[in-house]
C-alpha cells in the first residue's frame, strides 16, 4: 500500500493549531465563543455603568445566584443534545423539594434520606417522561408540558395553596450561604489544575503509545497556566473579606466546588463514555445510531432520567439559597435554564453542546439579571434583554448549523 | 475461477401475490467487483435486503465462503462479514470521521473510550484504501463532501473486517471528480481481497469498475457476464428486455 499519511488535527506547531481553530470557528463550529464574548462584553458594560458591579461582594453573589441556573442548564444539556426538551425540569425540582420538606418536616424523616427520596423521585419522573418520548414517540415538548402543568398541581396539593415551608436544616442552608475556609479554596484550585494536568498527560501517553501525533505540549501548559491564573484571581478575591457589616464574610462559596464536580462528571460522561458518544450520535442522526446497533430508546430514556435527577439537585440549591420551599417553585426558572444552555452554545437541534456551554450561558443570563438590577432598571427591561439575548443565541445556532453544512430539518 | 465468496441458488421472494424474485442465481467473488444492474422494480433492492438480512429470502440456498447460511437478521449478516453501504450512508454529521467509523463498535479501555486506538485503526483503514482526500480524520462529517462521506462509509466496512461489501448506488449524487474518487476506492476495496457488489444505474461507472455484470429483469437474472466479454449495447438490451438471455439463465 502507499504510505500516504492522514492528518489527525494534532500535528503542527502552536501557530498551526491556532490557525486550525480559527478555521473551525469560521466554518461554524463556534462552541462557547459567542457566549464568552458576550460575558466579557456584559462585564465591561456593567462595571462601567454601576460602581457596585465590580465589588467583591457582588462577584461572590454572582456565582451563588447563577449556581442553581447553571446546574439546571447542565441537566437540560442531556435532553437538548437529543434535540428534545424538558419543560418540566423546573417543577420536577419543585415537587422534589416539596417531597423533601413534607418527608422531613411533617413526617420527621432524616434529612439525608429525604434528599435521597427527592432525587429518586426526579429519576422516576425522568424515566416516565423518557418512556413516553422514547417508546411511544410522543413529542417531548408535549409530554413535558403535560408534566409541567400536572406537577404545579402536585405542588399545590402537597404544600397547600400559597403554602411555603421554611428549610432550617443547617447542612442544606450551608450549601448556598456558607464559604469554605481559605486554604480549602486554594486546595480546590490545586486539585483542579493537577487533575487537568494528569488527564492531559494521560491522553498524550495514550496517543504516543500507538504512534499518533500529539499537540505541542506547550499548549497543555498554556491552558493550565490560564486556568491557574484565572482560578487564582477568583480564589484570591473570594478569600478576602467582602462583608459590608462587622461580621466577616470570606472564602469560596461551598456551592462552587459542588458545581465544578457536577460539570467534571458530566463532561467525563459526555466525552469519554459510550453513553456520551451514543447521546451525541442519536442527537445527530437517530437512524444512523439505530443502524449502528445503538439502543436508541435506552439512550433517550437515560438522558431524561439524568436531566430530571440533576434538576432536583438544582432545586436543592434553590431551596438552600432562599431558605424555603414554596408551592410555585420552578415555574419560571426552566425557561431560563433552556435559555442559558442555548445562549452558551448548546444546539436546540440536538447533537451539539457541552457542560461548559451551559455554565457560560448561565453566567450570561445571571450577569444580565444582576447587572440590570444594580443599575436600577425595572424588572421589565430584564426580561426584554434576556429574551433578546436568547433570540440572538438561537439565531447564531441556526446560522452556524447552516454554515457547517447541516440541514435544519432533522430526519 | 475459484469458489465464489457468495453463491445464491434459486432465490425466491414474494410480497403477497407479487413475486419480486423468481428463483434467481447469483455469484460474487472475493477480490472482484460484481455489478448488479437492472431497471427500477427489477428486484435489486429486494436482493440486497435479503443479502443483508433485513428481509430474509423465502426460498433458495445461500452459500457464503463455502458454507450454507441462512441470512435472517442484519446482525448475523454483519457477523459473517457482509456489510451494506446504503445510499443515505447513515452517518452522524455532528461526529467526526473516527467517531462515525467506530459508531456502535467503539473500543474502550477501563470503561472509557479509547480514542487513540480508534484514531489509529481508522487512519490505518483509510490508508489501506489510499484515501488522500480528507484533511484530517478528526474532521466533522458535516464539513465533508459527498464523495468524502462515501469514503467514510466505505472505510467503516473495512474497519469491520467485511468480506463482502454491498454498495447501493454509491455514485448517484456525485459530480464527475468525486465519482472518479469513489470508483477508485471501490477498485482498491476489491484489490484488498474484499468481494464487492455494486448497484448502479450508471453503466459508464459499471463498465469502468466492475469485473462481472449481473442483470436483473422483472425478478429474473437474465445475464451474468464478465465485463470483458460484453458491451454497453448488450447490457442495455438485457436491462430493457429487448435482448433475451442467451445463456442457460432465465
Amino acid at each position: 500500500m502507499s504510505n500516504t499519511s492522514l492528518a489527525t488535527g494534532h500535528e503542527g506547531t502552536i501557530g498551526d493549531q491556532v490557525k486550525a481553530y480559527f478555521q473551525r470557528v469560521r466554518s461554524g463550529e463556534m462552541g462557547a465563543l459567542p457566549a464568552v464574548s458576550a460575558l466579557i462584553l456584559l462585564a465591561v458594560l456593567f462595571s462601567s455603568l454601576s460602581p457596585f458591579f465590580l465589588t467583591k461582594l457582588n462577584f461572590a453573589n454572582l456565582f451563588v445566584q447563577s449556581a442553581e441556573l447553571a446546574v439546571l442548564a447542565c441537566a437540560l444539556v442531556f435532553v437538548l443534545l437529543l434535540g428534545e426538551i424538558d419543560l418540566a425540569a423546573g417543577v420536577t425540582a419543585g415537587v422534589g423539594m416539596a417531597l423533601f420538606v413534607v418527608l422531613n418536616q411533617k413526617m420527621g424523616i432524616d434529612p439525608l434520606l429525604s434528599v435521597i427520596v427527592a432525587l429518586a423521585f426526579g429519576s422516576l419522573t425522568g424515566w416516565i417522561m423518557g418512556l413516553f418520548v422514547a417508546k411511544i414517540r410522543v413529542p417531548s415538548f408535549v409530554v413535558t408540558l403535560g408534566f409541567f402543568l400536572g406537577f404545579q398541581g402536585l405542588q399545590l396539593i402537597m404544600l397547600g395553596d400559597g403554602g411555603i415551608y421554611r428549610v432550617d436544616i443547617p447542612a442544606i442552608q450551608a450549601i448556598m450561604n456558607s464559604n469554605m475556609p481559605e486554604w480549602a479554596g486554594w486546595a480546590m484550585l490545586v486539585v483542579m489544575v493537577v487533575a487537568s494536568l494528569l488527564i492531559g498527560l494521560w491522553d498524550r501517553s495514550r496517543r504516543t503509545r500507538v504512534g499518533l501525533a500529539t499537540r505541542p505540549i506547550a499548549m497543555l501548559y498554556i491552558r493550565l497556566a490560564f486556568m491557574a491564573v484565572l482560578g487564582g484571581v477568583a480564589v484570591a478575591i473570594l478569600n478576602q473579606n467582602r462583608s459590608v457589616s462587622i461580621k466577616a464574610i470570606a472564602g469560596v462559596p461551598i456551592v462552587i466546588p459542588i458545581v465544578i464536580v457536577i460539570v467534571f462528571i458530566g463532561t467525563f460522561v459526555l466525552d469519554r463514555t459510550l453513553f456520551g458518544r451514543y447521546l451525541y450520535a442519536v442527537g445527530g442522526n437517530p437512524e444512523a445510531g439505530r443502524r449502528a446497533g445503538i439502543d436508541v430508546a435506552k439512550i433517550r430514556i437515560t438522558a431524561f432520567i439524568i436531566c430530571s435527577t440533576l434538576a432536583v439537585v438544582s432545586g436543592l440549591l434553590h431551596a438552600s439559597r432562599i431558605g424555603s420551599v414554596e408551592s410555585t417553585a420552578g415555574r419560571t426558572i426552566v425557561l431560563n435554564g433552556v435559555a442559558a444552555a442555548v445562549v452558551g452554545g448548546v444546539s436546540l437541534f440536538g447533537g451539539r453542546g457541552r457542560m461548559m456551554n451551559a455554565i457560560v450561558g448561565a453566567l450570561v443570563i445571571s450577569i444580565i439579571d444582576n447587572g440590570l438590577g444594580l443599575i436600577g432598571l425595572p424588572a421589565g427591561i430584564n426580561f426584554l434583554v434576556t429574551g433578546g439575548v436568547l433570540v440572538a443565541a438561537a439565531t447564531i445556532d441556526a446560522l452556524s448549523r447552516k454554515r457547517s453544512g447541516g440541514s435544519i430539518l432533522r430526519t | 475461477m475459484d469458489t465464489p465468496l457468495i453463491e445464491l441458488t434459486g432465490i425466491k421472494k414474494s410480497f403477497g401475490p407479487v413475486d419480486v424474485l423468481k428463483g434467481i442465481d447469483f455469484t460474487a467473488y472475493a477480490g472482484k467487483v460484481t455489478a448488479l444492474v437492472g431497471d427500477n422494480g427489477a428486484g435489486k433492492s429486494t436482493l440486497i435486503k435479503g443479502l443483508s438480512g433485513v428481509q430474509p429470502f423465502d426460498e433458495g440456498v445461500v452459500r457464503f465462503d463455502g458454507n450454507d447460511v441462512h441470512l435472517v437478521n442484519p446482525k448475523q449478516a454483519s457477523n459473517l462479514g457482509i456489510e451494506v453501504v446504503y445510499q443515505d450512508l447513515a452517518l452522524c454529521e455532528n461526529l467526526d470521521i473516527v467517531q462515525n467509523m467506530f459508531l456502535g463498535r467503539e473500543e474502550t479501555r477501563t470503561g472509557t473510550l479509547d480514542e487513540a486506538a480508534m484514531e489509529f485503526a481508522a487512519t490505518k483503514a483509510l490508508q489501506s484504501l489510499s484515501v488522500r482526500t480528507v484533511k484530517s480524520v478528526r474532521q466533522k462529517v458535516s464539513s465533508l463532501s459527498g464523495g468524502q462521506r462515501q469514503t467514510v462509509a466505505i472505510g467503516r466496512t473495512v474497519l469491520r473486517n467485511a468480506k463482502l461489501v454491498i454498495l447501493d448506488e454509491p455514485t448517484a449524487a456525485l459530480g464527475v471528480a468525486q465519482t472518479e474518487q469513489v470508483l477508485n476506492l471501490v477498485r482498491r476495496l476489491a484489490d484488498n481481497g474484499i468481494g464487492v457488489i455494486i448497484i448502479s444505474h450508471n453503466l459508464a461507472d459499471v463498465f469502468q469498475v466492475a469485473d462481472y455484470i449481473s442483470v436483473l429483469y422483472l425478478g429474473g437474472m437474465v445475464a451474468s457476464l464478465a465485463t470483458a466479454d460484453t458491451n454497453y449495447n448488450d447490457v442495455v438490451g438485457y436491462i430493457t428486455g429487448t435482448k433475451s438471455p442467451e445463456g442457460a439463465l432465465s
